[in-house]
């Protein structure tokens, strides 16, 4: 049976309390920060997307410059607290960790970064200026973390920004589609003002793309405009059974955990999440949380094939989450119009595909689930429709850009997971910035 | 297992760790609770002349996470009445008479008062006395303490004024805030001291507060240059003690060495330069009297490994290994090499040498992992790599001499080989 309100309030509000706890006192953080070798050419700088010089912002917390660490990061990442608590570090800095090739446990980078940005952040430090004037405006389409990212840059610079998010609230994805006990609503939300505290930034909220402004108003009105606009819906399963009532999608699942609050969300007793990313563990393990009895995750590849990291995974089977490897889901049967089994087909490995990865084929035989509630994270769809209709060169929906951020359409730029079809928060912050570099070449700033 | 039993002119002691003369050793409490834990003797703090100490007396130096690697204090000597500290003297040699029981005396400077104090202390049973010519702060003021030992010929005086009452053996103490220690190590050896102790400590100001901008220790908005001890002082102690086991005169008298002592390691490198014994403040200050365990066991395992079976064994085995520069080895010359399996990457050797040294690294650049390898005909064999790498054992200096014989450099000159070629 699917519904709401299983849980009571305290258990809520420990299942959704921050997974990865901050140092609880500045000892603690120093004693931390001493560790680090401060590294030359850091394999945990190399490791970061947004290039954060992390041996300099570490040796900062050591010498007690706190406000210099916080520039640090920032300067690199503006969405640096954020991604302290979102960022997938066993893959990226902490996995670079000199100290791993040592058999040590690396250095918290994470923990150290959120460390030195959450008291930025509540002592409102605004560490950046913006510099005189441009004279230049720039429209950017969705407040995700690309064009919160961009738009940063770019009013440093002295450029006057506006961004239309067709949302509420700004953040994108980092607000809506990430798991509750990593990031809550509430700080997404004074991350947001933080960045925009700079000025320079206008926000037009509730404000669509293609629905309440056109791009060629946009081009019309600013100097150039970028979109950041991001994916949207969970790819469909294409399998019978598929509009049955239960059968919802990941990211609007996450969504409404995070817009309406946890015990309006209603979970199935029993729930089969498709996918192995870091969306279907958001989901699976949010769904347990909620209160659901059982959640088995199903996956066509072996644990060798997973994209989501080992730390994601370990998260789920801890929180009781099952997990079947080589299982396709062929068919969810219903009864009055609700879903009662998931069929799948057992798979194994063949040859590789194109990303590598040896591809799923079908063995013929099927088992069944007995599952009253199905959530669909196998990946997430591009804008294809949208973009289309804006004339937009695009594969497949993704939006193509050159080398210099730009789209077929002359001083039209986009970044993020708009173009890539969806990689990580700080993947999209590197991407506004670029976007922004981009921009101030094209304006010959 | 070694002998570790020590003999220090005729005082004896199960193993060679006192305590000097400090906050540690001020009450029979403290003395007791150190002889309970091990210690081989103590160094009572100091009698003498009346004083009244302020409140705040210590502060420190930090280095990363490491506290205390250096420490300063602003503590004069005793402050409690004379006959409680003889009592208790008398009390602790009565409860522990196998252990060494040193008292440190520092007098106003008049011959009365000198043989007054000396009389009195032997009237306990102490078995030998320390004289205080090193307290940095506060008494030199009074012309005391430093003020004694960094003048050689008063140090002289009072010497001799002690030597004409005392009957069991003196010790005085050196202050190193000087020079060199030699001169009034020769004038007190020539004055008939009968060993001598060193340092005391520096003269220092550990650190500012930068709210305040009072450096520490802060004692009402003011501070005074304080005694700095600790690990960090520890190789200014060794080689002022070389100093005096080098020379001819004062290298006659046993030493008891004292400054950084933490480990059975410090005390062993003492000895190794001329120590006959140890004395320890800062460490036990740090971590409590239970550390002696681990010195008497470690200079054990140490002196069976290398088939020493009595400290006599090898105190003074290091003295003639320090020599002067021109008779050093041009010929010998060393290799830094990585060991790339050991390698973890950090790039430390690599920019300390190129920012710094002889850029004698090559980079080669890999994501995430760099891999550093070295430029043997520019590598000087200057340590540096090897001292920053935090893998032991990973950067090795290899031995590659420039010619088999041994060549110093007065013999150099004589050749006319090449200078400033590098």
């Amino acid at each position: 049976m699917i519904k709401n309100n299983r849980l009571s309030n305290e258990q809520y509000t420990a299942n959704f309390s921050d997974i990865h706890p901050p140092f609880e006192t500045k000892d603690a953080a120093l004693v931390e920060a001493n560790r680090c070798l401060f590294c030359y050419d850091a394999p945990c700088t190399k490791s970061c997307p947004t290039g954060i010089d992390v041996p300099k912002f570490i040796k900062q917390i050591a010498t007690e410059n706190t406000k210099g660490s916080a520039h640090t990061i920032f300067s690199s990442n503006i969405m640096g607290a954020g991604c302290s608590k979102v960022c997938p570090v066993e893959k990226l800095c902490e996995g670079a960790c000199v100290y791993n090739l040592m058999e040590e446990t690396p250095i918290h980078i994470a923990k150290l970064q959120r460390y030195a940005t959450e008291i930025a952040m509540q002592k409102k430090w605004q560490l950046f200026q913006r510099k005189p004037s441009a004279g230049k405006k720039v429209a950017i389409v969705g407040a995700g973390p690309a064009g919160l990212s961009c738009a940063h840059v770019l009013s440093r610079n002295g450029i006057d920004v506006t961004i239309f998010e067709k949302e509420s609230k700004g953040g994108g994805l980092m607000t809506y589609g990430i798991a509750a006990y990593k990031v809550t609503p509430g700080f997404c939300n004074d991350e947001v003002e933080y960045i925009l505290g700079i000025g320079g930034i206008d926000v037009k909220y509730n404000m669509e793309l293609g629905k309440d402004i056109t791009l060629a108003q946009l081009k019309k009105e600013f100097d150039a405009v970028y979109l950041g606009i991001g994916v949207g819906v969970a790819r469909q399963l294409d399998i019978p059974g598929e509009k049955l009532e239960g059968v919802v999608d990941a990211i609007k699942f996450i969504y409404e955990i995070r817009a309406n609050g946890f015990s309006t969300v209603p979970v199935g007793d029993k729930v089969a999440v498709i996918g192995m990313g870091m969306t279907a563990i958001d989901a699976a393990t949010q769904a347990k949380r909620l209160g659901a009895k059982e959640v088995t995750l199903v996956y066509r590849r072996t644990e060798a094939e997973k994209p989501c990291t080992d730390v994601e995974l370990d998260i789920a089977r801890l929180d009781g989450v099952e997990v079947i490897w080589l299982a396709a889901p062929q068919k969810i049967k219903g009864a009055g119009g609700k879903v009662k089994q998931l069929v799948c087909s057992v798979m194994q490995l063949g040859q590789p595909d194109a990303s590598g990865r040896r591809s799923p084929v079908d063995t013929g035989e099927t088992f069944t689930l007995d599952v009253d509630m199905v959530i669909k994270a196998a990946g997430q769809v591009p804008y294809e429709k949208l973009v289309g209709k804006l004339k937009i060169q695009n594969s497949k929906g993704k939006i193509s850009i050159n080398e210099n951020c730009a789209t077929n359409i002359k001083g039209v730029f986009a970044g993020g997971d708009a173009v890539n079809g969806g990689k990580e928060v700080v993947d999209a912050v590197q991407a506004g910035k670029d976007g922004a570099a981009a921009i101030m070449k094209f304006l010959k700033l | 297992m070694a002998d570790i039993s020590s003999n220090f002119l005729g005082i004896k002691s199960p193993n060679p760790f006192w305590l000097a003369s400090a906050p540690p050793t001020d009450k029979k409490i403290n003395v007791l609770r150190a002889f309970e834990a091990g210690w081989g003797g103590v160094v009572w703090k100091t009698l003498g002349s009346q004083v009244k100490n302020v409140s705040s007396r210590y502060s420190a130096v930090n280095f990363g996470a490491k506290k205390m690697m250096g420490f300063n204090n602003i503590e004069l000597i005793s402050d409690r009445p004379l006959d409680l500290n003889l009592k208790e003297i008398k009390e602790s040699l009565k409860l522990f008479p196998d252990r060494a029981m040193v008292v440190s005396l520092m007098a106003d400077n008049d011959k009365k008062s000198w043989h007054e104090l000396i009389k009195k202390v032997e009237d306990t049973g102490a078995h030998g006395l320390e004289l205080n010519f090193g307290c940095p702060h506060g008494m030199t003021e009074r012309g005391m303490g430093a003020a004694v030992g960094q003048d050689p010929e008063i140090a002289k005086m009072v010497v001799e004024w002690v030597m004409e009452a005392a009957t069991i053996p003196v010790i005085t103490k050196l202050t190193p805030n000087v020079h060199s220690v030699v001169p009034t190590g020769k004038a007190v050896v020539e004055a008939g001291t009968n060993a001598l102790s060193l340092i005391n400590t520096i003269q220092s100001v550990t650190g500012i507060n930068l709210d305040t901008l009072v450096p520490n220790p802060y004692v009402a908005g003011k501070s005074v240059f304080g005694g700095y001890c600790g690990p960090a002082v520890k190789p200014i102690a060794l080689k002022m003690l070389t100093t005096i086991a080098q020379n001819p005169v004062t290298s006659k008298v046993p030493v008891s060495g004292i400054g950084g002592v933490s480990t059975w390691k410090d005390a062993v490198e003492f000895m190794l330069l001329g120590a006959s014994n140890v004395q320890v403040c800062t460490a036990a200050m740090n971590h409590g009297f239970r550390i002696v365990e681990d010195m008497i066991e470690g200079m054990n395992n140490w002196m069976d490994e290398k088939g020493f079976k009595t400290l006599d064994d090898f105190i003074g085995k290091s003295v003639d290994k320090i020599t002067h520069w021109e008779d050093l080895d041009i010929n010998y010359h060393h290799i830094a090499h990585i060991n790339q399996d050991k390698c973890i990457h950090c790039g430390l050797c690599y920019i300390a040498c190129e920012d710094t040294s002889h850029q004698s690294i090559n980079i080669e650049y890999g994501k995430p992992y760099n891999t550093y390898t070295i430029k043997e005909d520019e590598c000087v064999g200057c340590n540096l790599c090897q001292l920053v790498c935090p893998v032991n054992g990973c950067i090795t200096m290899e031995e590659h001499r420039v010619a088999p014989e041994y060549l110093n450099w007065i013999e150099f000159q004589k050749r006319g080989l090449p200078l400033n070629d590098h």
